[in-house]
């Protein structure tokens, strides 16, 4: 799917985050030259389509207290490994989850799901759920904690339209 | 800066779902019992201290044509650092997480086109000298968006 120039350009004027007055999509619009009308149009056909995931806030789980963060990996036959994805993603605790490919030997895991609590001990109660809930589907698992944020700025789209 | 039981309300309540309307902090600070400019001042406050990272429209690379990869390398601790500076110098490594594994790095790759995922994970290989395993997301199970302050 391709994106016109100007939903490109509005993407671009949203995307480092909304500006914080009270009329944000007359801002934008002034700034790209359209209505508001427009941007508002455009940003819920955006949404609809899914370009756009959602508006709203993300988040510091660390400013928050949530310093752990645990990455559970598991091992689950390909052939379960839907059904039971769909019933972790559905834990209220869980944030993320995926299936993805494994990496054999280093890496035998094909589900996983992120976790986040205040300790670690939390995380580990929250994982002991999912223990619980995938039982003898689980050849093998583990938990990756983050040590250190290293980078984080999301996506940013180029200044040049794709190629 | 500590936040009270109001930015916790706002937190829960704005992950998803900020109204697509001429005053939507209006809208949004009606439902949440507020003033306009109450909501307005206390994001740009929770802005401002790093407990919003970022407020608005978040985007699906994939839609766009795009890609997110999750990639993993294993560093060797004692080139850790200079690693990470080399890892992050790609504009199009959007986080990085150190983790206590024997994959220790692990960061997502967000590109303008699906081919630019292994291009740069080879880019990547070339610069660290190391392997940089790709873990694409073959389904995603839809969770909702729900991280309670």
């Amino acid at each position: 799917m391709s994106i016109s120039p100007q939903d490109r350009a509005l993407i671009k004027a949203c995307q480092a985050g909304l500006p914080l007055v009270p009329e944000p999509y007359a801002q934008i619009a002034k700034q790209l030259d359209m209505t508001q009308a427009d941007v508002m149009n455009r940003l819920e056909v955006l949404l609809g389509q899914g370009v756009i995931r959602r508006v709203g806030i993300a988040p510091n789980h660390y400013k928050l207290g949530m310093a752990a963060n645990g990455m559970t990996v598991w091992d689950i036959d390909d052939a379960q490994a839907e059904e039971l994805g769909a019933l972790v993603g559905a834990m209220e605790d869980v944030t993320h989850c995926y299936l993805r490919p494994r990496k054999r030997p280093v890496w035998p895991y094909n589900l996983f799901a992120m976790l986040h609590g205040s300790t670690r001990d939390e995380v580990e109660e929250k994982r002991q759920h999912i223990v619980q809930l995938l039982g003898s589907a689980v050849r093998a698992h583990d938990v990756l904690y983050s040590t250190q944020i290293l980078k984080k700025t999301g996506l940013r789209l180029a200044s040049k339209g794709a190629t | 800066m500590q936040i009270d039981d109001t930015d916790r309300q706002i937190i829960n309540a704005l992950q998803t779902g900020f109204p697509i309307a001429p005053r939507p902090f209006a809208l949004a600070a009606e439902r949440l019992g507020l003033a306009e400019g109450d909501l307005i001042a206390r994001l740009a406050r929770m802005k401002d201290a790093g407990i919003i990272t970022r407020f608005g429209p978040f985007l699906d690379a994939a839609a766009m044509g795009g890609a997110f990869c999750l990639c993993a390398m294993e560093v060797p601790p004692a080139q850790f650092e200079a690693m990470t500076r080399t890892v992050n110098s790609f504009d199009e490594v959007a986080h990085n997480y150190a983790r206590d594994h024997r994959l220790n790095m692990w960061f997502v790759l967000a590109t303008e086109t699906p081919a630019g995922i292994t291009e740069t994970a080879a880019r990547i290989e070339a610069a660290t000298g190391l392997p940089v395993f790709q873990f694409p997301k073959l389904k995603e199970f839809f969770v909702g968006f729900r991280v309670a302050a």
